[in-house]
């Protein structure tokens, strides 16, 4: 596959205007939810513990949706296995939270927590240790990723493995992990994965105020990661991603080494999608190899092509977006909800191909 | 010891007067309506007695056709009608009366004793089995004088092997010795676990045994390997099924069918639905299974047309939309077929030819429906090269992919042409489902534990070349069976992937690069 | 049905961050409102195919209890979700049952993970739900009724009884199972009991396969091998959900027959044998507190209503549609007795409460959260059903922590 120019154009400075207002006022009204959340219950402007809760989630969604758009929307690499990334900084950050629980555990046992105990382990693995550290976990949920992506990356940008190619290799790379993460004898807690976290921090979890501040350190991060890739597209580096996208071979014979261009900012996306698992996890109160399966990646790629890649408010629209659809419909139509899911793939990739962000230009559209 | 001291008893006491054989037999029956441990020792002492009467009885026990009434006398249900057991007058139903394993195992033996005077050899053949399979020392009798009268050679080998077997519960050691040299030279695994058995109960033989069972492990150890190598192949039949759509889909239009394992599906639900259109016609029944394949051919491929009309036509040269777009179809199709089939299995019947075992020459044994679709696997494989090679739909579909303006301009339909093809892989898609039905659930999730060793094995093998997804194929199942024993399923699955991955580095194009301009797309 | 959900559908047009910034409309009851009754089960997914059936159960509750003129002079509502096999996504459609739609009960789940994944919500929320599967034990929640089996009503018993003259009197065992905690943990207790039968554990062989494992071929082999030592073998299998049907497919085209190698499965019930040719099959084994051909009175309603209700004469009843049943019947006696469906209440109104089971005997919830079930052994038959060779003579009690596990005894109490 070669010099397939589908990205987004420059938008008219009005128009890139009101995107940039409306990202601005979704993400403010976003900050207001844990206060509202803190009205009397029945107040008409009240929300409840499960609208912060899982918007909360989606908003970890909306930052793996801007690692992917960054690796495939700006340079082109199209990875179908960035739910692992994902998955490895949320095991990380699970393996902290279950050294956490401490001998509040079934079991009572200090150091092993109660999958272990139960299943006949008597001591922690070597990869269990220093988890027991707030700082080291985070580091570790940010390396890990970070670590794997760089020898893919590296080995598949360096045999100028590409499109699809890569594609197929990244999807079986999740699909390996998550059989290997499956295994019980893996120290990992085979398919219950973990559970039933205790604290994070000092803070109880079972809380609205451990909620509240995790959906404020979600959002913080979400800020940041689009400080950053706002920042990464407009440098320079970033015009070359974007040229690396639409003319690999071109790049490099203008004396660009676009194994490391690529190398770089994949490594760096994996590190976001780390990053936003690590979030997630806290949140959501479960970490399993579930998440490693090649469906979820596949979905994620989706929430950036239906919100419009190649643009940062792309990757947040489509995030909430279908999120937010699947939501509702998992309660309002459980039969049906497949369908409309399946369509709405369907319907972008044929009718938007520059997703929902691409209905703000009509005519450049299609 | 007591219960065969009671049998010899009680085999002497059949040889007397016929009153008396007449008294044993009636009150042997009586047992069968009691507890299981009741009916066990009823159905032996049957076996023991050896009155020909006993064999219809214990034959419609076991198949669940033998009634009880409340007055004690035994009823046989057969085709509808029932009759009294013994009498033979017709009767009113009775109770079915049910039978477990222990009942079952000593039908074996029974029926084995009482069919060695059969006159068909298959029947003896059965008998020879069973008996050998029951190895009861109160046997060596009656099969020493089945031996005496066998003319059959293939029957005469197996009640040797049985009599060898038997005779290691004889207290003549001369006897056993007899035994356990013809039970090493047989090398079967079932006269090595009898071996075994009887080392425990035979301290002064352990010599003799331990040598037998070593000669057997040899033999043994050359025929696990000849199975694990069928193993492979079995897999990598499945894997090239499977495969072998995408290679046309993908490798040739390049075109990334996430809802391929669907196809997949969908040609294994036309099974399931020709299989219950043909119940009305028993004759046809069991040509459900070759019915199917042209069905689930021209099902699939009829979705496959619409399927490139409809959405993928638009989305040419952008592979990764299509990409995200299929993987939307494969959830829409998933969920109609549950919504219209409910989402449990469905089941499939596995035509007699296809069930059980075959026995290879060297003592190697198969299971009959893998050893099919390993057939079927390279018929469909050698269809799909001869459509591409020597038809004319063949002929236009190569021009296109080398070149689809000049073939455009040649006055090939280019649009028609890729309806076709897709339609031509969709179907091998539906006939591969059709096999998949034989191994697998039949379930809407069918196709997802496909799709992607599917993909792999087009990568591995090198996209565009049916030859090289072949081979790839059969490399990967061998691989992964080779693996499996040392590793355990799941780590040789994950080694087979690691090496793909790593593969795909040194030689990205797979197996067997196309070159030249075709390879370029 | 009418559900409410916090987005209307201009707010879901005009983009999912406006939609949450607006008010959600919340349900407000008055007096004699519905009572509501949440149900978790997949409906897509991997887990779709047993958990659609338990839907459909609580579904036909929901009818029945309406047609005896409601619970507490309430008419009850059913509200369905699907968790889509999803196991995050269970804890959160958990929260939106018991905040959004504010659900008095709940009965869903399957697998271990899902439930572990709702555990911490319903107990933050102080929710209700009726767990309706036999699981690994270890563990007992305050908001949780296990009303499947515990591993000393369902596995100790199969493997007394393959050890038994009438079960052919096994002396080596091939366990079996899917690599997830029940089938780990059920071994563990298993290896456990054996050993304390005098079992060296070079006669147990102990293998398990990922889920949805579809190639048998090199494991029914290793065990035709680990049989043909010269002892009676028995296999008893964990093997979970769609894994079986290969599975079972495999043992009758190599020949294992219930007469030389028994198969004593714990998950494998009507419902999955619908998915098989059952003829080589006949004899094999599978333990449970329930089988469709039990027969007894109240069996007959249970099975009368259930065809009444999903108007198919084909479709069988299985265990876990008994213990989610046997789960409605208790929890209305309960609610009818404290007059409130208030959680504590219910839960303390819950303890002692009994039903006439269609297993036929019996059943008490106790103090531990856990039914008192008895122990049924089926062979399959030729028509897909099981025939019961032996059964316990009254309802056991269930011992969700195990004393095979010598770590229970450190558990905090």
């Amino acid at each position: 596959m070669s010099a397939t120019v589908t990205g987004a154009p420059r938008l008219r400075p009005s128009r890139a205007l009101i995107l940039r207002g409306l990202l601005l006022a979704g993400l403010a009204l976003l900050a207001l939810l844990p206060v509202l959340n803190r009205l009397p219950a029945d107040s008409a402007l009240y929300v409840s513990d499960f609208v912060v809760s899982v918007s909360g989630k989606w908003i970890c969604y909306a930052v793996l949706a801007l690692a992917i758009d960054l690796a495939w929307g700006y340079a082109g690499i199209l990875s179908l296995g960035h739910g692992a990334f994902f998955a490895l900084g949320g095991y990380a950050m699970g393996m902290h939270l279950m050294r956490l629980i401490g001998p509040r555990g079934v079991y009572g046992n200090p150091i092993l927590p109660d999958f272990m105990v139960f299943l006949g382990w008597k001591e922690l693995p070597w990869y269990w240790w220093g988890f027991s550290s707030f700082p080291f976990a985070l580091l570790m949920a940010l390396v890990v990723p970070g670590l794997l992506a760089g020898v893919v990356g590296y080995l598949a940008f360096r045999s100028r493995i590409t499109g699809v190619y890569f594609s197929i290799i990244t999807q079986a790379m999740t699909y390996a992990l998550m059989l290997a993460f499956f295994r019980n004898d893996m120290g990992f807690g085979g398919n219950n994965g973990f559970t039933d976290f205790k604290e994070l921090l000092g803070l109880p979890l079972n809380t609205a105020e451990a909620r509240a501040a995790l959906f404020y350190a979600a959002l913080a991060v979400l800020a940041g990661a689009l400080w950053l890739c706002r920042h990464i597209t407009r440098s320079k580096l970033g015009r070359v991603l974007v040229a690396v996208r639409d003319a690999e071979s071109r790049v490099r014979f203008l004396g660009y080494d676009t194994t490391h261009v690529k190398l770089a900012v994949f490594v760096l996306s994996a590190m976001l999608a780390g990053l936003a698992g690590a979030l997630y996890v806290p949140l959501t109160g479960i970490i399993n190899p579930g998440e490693f399966s090649p469906g979820n990646s596949i979905e994620a790629v989706i929430w950036v092509a239906v919100g419009g890649r190649g643009t940062l408010a792309g990757a947040l629209l489509g995030a909430f977006t279908v999120n937010a659809v699947k939501t509702w419909l998992t309660s309002f139509a459980p039969d049906l909800w497949l369908f409309v899911l399946g369509g709405l793939f369907i319907a972008v990739t044929l009718f938007l191909p520059r997703g929902l962000v691409g209905l703000l230009h009509k005519g450049e559209g299609r | 010891m007591r219960r065969i001291l009671l049998l010899l008893i009680l085999l002497l006491l059949s040889a007397t007067p016929t009153a008396r054989a007449q008294d044993a037999f009636t009150a042997a029956l009586a047992g069968l309506s009691g507890g299981y441990g009741a009916q066990a020792e009823a159905v032996e002492r049957l076996g023991a007695l050896g009155d020909p009467r006993a064999l219809p009885i214990l034959q419609a026990l076991a198949e669940g056709h033998l009634q009880k009434r409340a007055d004690g006398a035994f009823l046989v249900e057969q085709g509808g009608t029932v009759r009294e057991a013994v009498s033979g007058a017709a009767a009113t139903a009775g109770e079915t009366i049910r039978i477990n394993n222990r009942v079952r195992a000593a039908l074996r033996g029974a029926l084995g004793r009482l069919q060695l005077v059969a006159p068909e050899a298959a029947q003896r053949l059965t008998a020879a089995d069973a008996l050998f399979r029951s190895r009861d020392a109160a046997n060596i009798p009656p099969l020493e004088q089945a031996l005496a009268r066998e003319t059959a050679p293939g029957v005469r080998d197996r009640l040797a092997l049985a009599l060898a077997a038997t005779r290691l519960g004889a207290p003549d050691a001369a006897a056993k010795r007899q035994g356990i040299e013809l039970l090493a030279e047989s090398g079967s695994a079932e006269a090595r676990a009898a071996l075994l058995e009887a080392r425990a109960a035979n301290p002064d033989l352990a010599g003799e045994i331990d040598a037998a069972v070593a000669a057997i492990d040899r033999q043994l150890e050359l025929r696990r390997i000849a199975e694990t190598v069928f193993q492979g192949l079995s897999l990598g039949s499945i894997l090239l099924l499977a495969a072998l759509g995408l290679a046309v889909t993908f490798g040739v239009m390049g075109v990334i069918n996430m809802a391929h394992g669907e196809m997949v599906m969908l040609g294994a639900y036309t099974t399931v639905v020709v299989q219950e259109a043909l119940r009305g016609i028993p004759w046809l029944l069991p040509w459900s299974l070759p019915l199917s394949v042209p069905a689930a051919f021209l099902v699939t491929a009829a979705v496959g047309v619409a399927l490139e009309r409809g959405l993928i036509r638009h989305l040419y040269g952008r592979p990764l939309e299509t990409l995200l777009m299929t993987f939307g179809v494969g959830m829409i199709l998933q969920q109609t077929v549950r919504l219209i089939f409910g989402a449990q299995n469905q089941e499939v019947t596995s035509p007699t030819w296809m069930q059980g075992t075959l026995t290879l020459p060297g003592g190697v044994i198969v299971t009959q429906n893998r050893l099919w679709i390993i057939l079927f696997g390279l018929l469909v494989l050698a269809l799909t090269i001869a459509a591409i090679r020597f038809t004319r739909f063949g002929l236009e579909m190569r021009a296109v992919v080398q070149n689809r303006r000049i073939a455009s301009t040649m006055g090939i339909r280019t649009g028609r042409v890729d309806a076709m093809t897709f339609a031509f892989g969709s179907g091998i898609a539906g006939m591969a489902g059709v096999a998949l039905s034989q191994i697998d659930n039949v379930s809407p999730n069918l196709g997802t534990g496909y799709i992607i060793d599917s993909f792999m094995v087009v990568v591995f093998g090198g996209v565009g070349s049916l030859a090289g997804t072949m081979i790839g194929a059969f490399t990967l199942g061998l691989v992964n069976k080779l693996l499996e024993p040392w590793a355990g399923a799941v780590l040789a699955k994950i080694a087979v992937l690691v090496g793909i991955m790593l593969f795909i580095q040194r030689r990205p194009k797979g197996l067997f690069a196309l070159k030249g301009r075709a390879a370029e797309p | 049905m009418t559900l409410r959900t916090p987005f209307s559908r201009r707010a879901l047009m005009a983009g999912a961050a406006g939609a949450l910034a607006l008010p959600a409309i919340r349900p407000s009851f008055a007096q004699g409102a519905p009572i509501k009754v949440g149900v978790l089960h997949s409906l897509s997914g991997t887990m779709a195919i047993s958990e659609t059936a338990l839907r459909d159960t609580v579904l036909m509750m929901v009818d029945w209890i309406n047609g005896k003129g409601g619970l507490l002079g309430r008419k009850v509502e059913a509200v369905v979700v699907d968790p889509a096999s999803n196991w995050p996504l269970f804890a959160e459609k958990a929260r939106e049952l018991l905040q959004v739609h504010k659900v008095d009960v709940t009965f869903g789940c399957w697998t271990s993970v899902s439930r572990k994944s709702v555990l911490p919500v319903f107990e933050e929320l102080n929710g209700l739900l009726f767990y309706p599967v036999q699981y690994e034990g270890e563990e007992q929640s305050r908001n949780v009724f296990y009303t499947g089996a515990a591993p000393n009503q369902q596995a100790i018993p199969a493997v007394d009884y393959l050890m038994s003259a009438d079960g052919g009197e096994a002396k080596r065992i091939a366990l079996l199972g899917t690599d997830y905690v029940y089938p780990r943990t059920t071994n563990r207790i298993l290896r456990a009991y054996l050993n304390s039968k005098g079992v060296a554990d070079a006669d147990i062989m102990e293998e398990y396969t990922p889920f949805g494992h579809s190639d048998w071929q090199g494991i029914v082999s290793r065990v035709k091998r680990f049989a043909g030592e010269g002892k009676r073998t028995a296999i008893v299998s964990t093997i979970n959900g769609d894994a079986n049907v290969p599975f079972y497919r495999e043992l009758g085209n190599q020949g294992i027959k219930a007469e030389d190698i028994p198969c004593v499965a714990f998950s494998v019930g009507e419902e999955e044998l619908a998915g098989i040719d059952t003829k080589p099959l006949v004899g094999h084994l599978a333990a449970w507190n329930y089988f469709m051909s039990v027969d007894t009175p109240q069996n007959a309603e249970f099975k009368k209503m259930w065809r009444a209700y999903i108007k198919n004469d084909k479709r069988v009843t299985n265990d876990p549609m008994e213990a989610t049943y046997t789960g409605f019947r208790m929890w209305t006696q309960a609610v009818a007795q404290a007059g409130t469906t208030a959680v504590d209440k219910v839960r303390e109104a819950m303890y002692g409460q009994k039903v006439d089971a269609p297993c036929g005997y019996t059943e008490q919830m106790w103090q531990n959260h856990h039914l008192s079930k008895p122990v049924m052994i089926g062979e399959i038959q030729e028509d897909g059903q099981f025939n019961i060779v032996w059964k316990t003579p009254d309802a056991i009690k269930a011992e969700n922590w195990s004393p095979y596990i010598p770590e229970n005894a450190n558990r905090k109490k």
